[in-house]
């Protein structure tokens, strides 16, 4: 690149030296970051606009569109977002959707490690049919089961309740399960053997010595399990209609719907925060997020 | 990673070669109660909430029920033949499905393997270059990021700010499912994070040989890498068609299925159906024919894989 404004007659000498410019390793290292820092930002790009989009002012926000920093700095939005609509706060949108997804995940993760255990480690009649049907439901649109549920649970007066979203997670999740089952294989037997000599049941065996080991997995599942939960936008668009029940996601459609509002900026700026307990976790433990995929191919 | 991935395999090996016989059989013997105590919960769930409402999505699939209709019935197949000879807007939504799912599952795992191949190395920083490239695929399926594409490629939005441009990339019939296709691709981490653990488990050895022999980086690609990752490319083609056909709340908050029908993915056009103008009893058939569409796709996939996947010397 340096050589861009050579001569005609230096152009062979050049050649050769960019060649052997790149077979410079120092040179190929400070090419590598450059494109892959630079693809990397632009991958980004759109996520610090919606971050930077937030700070700015209601004049500024579609006129100075483009600029990652704003001109006049301002948390307007967020005061202006948090009071939300229909005279109700986020504060409530919050507060369902922590209860949806931290309960949705409590349950999901211990009866899939409950599950897992009993797939994994005890032998009983019908074990290989019952987890094959189980990974088979891996593959099974949400679609053909959710009509009839939704039937079932409508006759049941259970529309704008949590059950509906709650109570299909007390068998836990079939990815979750699989995880947890490869896990739990890759702990010695010696160890439920040594516990099971000293008088400890299967419930002893599971709580004592299998729990506490496959704490990573479960920390993995509940990862997952709470980001599904926090963006799920079907199952509570379908069983929760009133406003005051709205998760966050419901919340956000009904704000940014674009023939109601213009307060762009409160948009952005609801729009990122809700986005902040998804990153904080990613930041926090990244590892475990890594290989969960890696090992077991979650999708996030 | 590497370990994690290994460790099945391992493990019931070495129960066999290491340890008597009569000591596994002692941890792992038979033992009908407790098993079905511990696999109860998924079992009453999977009747409660998977088996029995699939049944009864079965044979909701050939009534007329309607939620607002209370003299609904049986009607044979005739919810199949509307899907197909008398409802354009199904025809649209099957179009415009097809052509997603073949133009951004592609397109994601192409990128997704580049970029794991750029990322397969040992320089610094590479770890915080994975967590940016991931980053757009742990928040891609919220509301947030829909919105946020929404006034992206609005008339004043960024895309057109960049461009300098007025183009209503949301409203031309032929480019708004493209938005939808960039917004996929945009997230490969996941199947990229899995390329790179695959990638990380090919032996330096055979490059290292192949390079004696002069290959250069380009048939090193094309002899050693792309046959080695042919298992994990058939598994990860294998996930994205599974939930590609699934798509909804991108569509539901960025187009509604506009413009034309154009972007009226599967399940949106299902969710109309079912939840907007109450037709369950043929939305029950649409969601039958989606799963016929879906395994199809899928065994087609498993059946073309003894052409294609490699599995070597590999143990399983």
């Amino acid at each position: 690149m340096s050589t861009a404004t050579t001569t005609t007659a230096e152009r062979a000498a050049v050649h050769t030296s960019a060649h052997s410019l790149w077979r410079n390793k120092a040179v190929r290292t400070v090419f590598y970051h450059l494109m892959v820092a630079g693809f990397g930002i632009v991958m980004l790009y759109p996520i610090l606009w919606l971050f930077a989009s937030s700070f700015k002012g209601r004049a500024e926000i579609w006129t100075n569109v483009s600029s990652l920093i704003p001109q006049q700095f301002t948390l307007e939005n967020y005061v202006n977002g948090w009071r939300g609509f229909g005279g109700i706060s986020f504060t409530t949108f919050y507060a369902n959707s922590f209860i949806y997804a931290g309960i949705g995940t409590l349950l999901a993760v211990l009866a899939s490690a409950l599950v897992a255990y009993g797939f994994a480690r005890i032998q009983f009649s019908g074990r290989r049919f019952w987890f094959a049907c189980m990974l088979a439901t891996l593959m099974l649109p949400v679609q053909v089961q959710i009509i009839p549920q939704y039937i079932v649970f409508s006759q049941l007066g259970w529309i704008n309740t949590f059950y509906p979203l709650l109570l299909p997670r007390i068998g836990g999740q079939a990815f979750f399960i699989f995880m947890i089952m490869q896990f739990i294989r890759g702990i010695p037997r010696d160890l439920d053997e040594a516990a099971e000599m000293d008088g400890c049941g299967r419930g002893g065996i599971f709580f004592r010595i299998i729990l506490p080991q496959i704490t990573p997995a479960l920390i993995t599942a509940a990862i997952f399990s709470f980001y599904w939960t926090w963006e799920d936008f079907l199952t509570p668009l379908i069983y929760l209609n009133a406003p005051r029940l709205y998760t966050v996601s419901l919340a956000l459609r009904a704000f940014a719907d674009p023939s109601g509002t213009t307060d762009w900026g409160a948009i952005f700026a609801m729009s990122s925060l809700s986005l902040a307990p998804v990153f904080a976790i990613f930041v926090f433990f990244q590892r475990f997020l890594v290989e969960g995929i890696s090992t077991t191919g979650l999708k996030g | 990673m590497s370990e994690a991935l290994s460790a099945p395999a391992q493990a019931p090996s070495a129960s066999h070669k290491g340890r008597p016989v009569r000591r596994r059989k002692a941890s792992f013997r038979h033992d009908n109660l407790m098993g079905y105590l511990f696999i109860s919960p998924w079992l009453i769930a999977f009747f409660a909430f998977t088996f029995i409402p699939i049944i009864a999505s079965f044979l909701l699939a050939f009534t007329n029920y309607d939620v607002l209709n209370p003299s609904w019935g049986w009607v044979g197949l005739q919810n199949f033949e509307r899907m197909f000879t008398r409802d354009p807007r199904y025809i649209k939504a099957l179009q415009a499905t097809f052509f997603y799912a073949f133009m951004a599952i592609p397109l994601r795992l192409i990128f997704a393997l580049a970029i794991a191949m750029l990322l397969n190395t040992n320089r610094r920083m590479v770890s915080g270059y994975r967590a940016a490239y991931y980053a757009p695929s742990i928040v891609g399926g919220s509301v947030a990021i829909a919105v946020m594409w929404r006034e992206i490629f609005g008339r004043d939005g960024l895309v057109n700010a960049i461009l300098g441009a007025d183009i209503a990339w949301l409203g031309n019939p032929n480019t708004a499912i493209w938005t939808l296709i960039i917004l996929a691709v945009w997230q490969f981490g996941s199947p990229m994070l899995i390329f790179l653990a695959g990638l990380k488990q090919i032996p330096r050895e055979f490059y290292e040989a192949a390079a004696i022999d002069g290959a250069n980086g380009w048939q090193q690609f094309w002899r050693i890498t792309l046959p080695l990752l042919t298992p994990i490319i058939f598994f990860n083609l294998v996930m994205q068609l599974i939930s590609g056909f699934m798509v909804f709340t991108q569509a539901f908050i960025i187009t509604g299925g506009a413009p034309l029908d154009t972007t009226l993915f599967y399940a949106l056009y299902l969710y109309q159906r079912a939840f907007v103008s109450l037709q369950m009893g043929y939305a029950s058939a649409m969601a039958w024919v989606l799963l016929a569409i879906i395994a199809i796709m899928t065994a087609l996939v498993f059946r073309s894989s003894s052409y294609w996947v490699f599995y070597g010397s590999q143990e399983e």
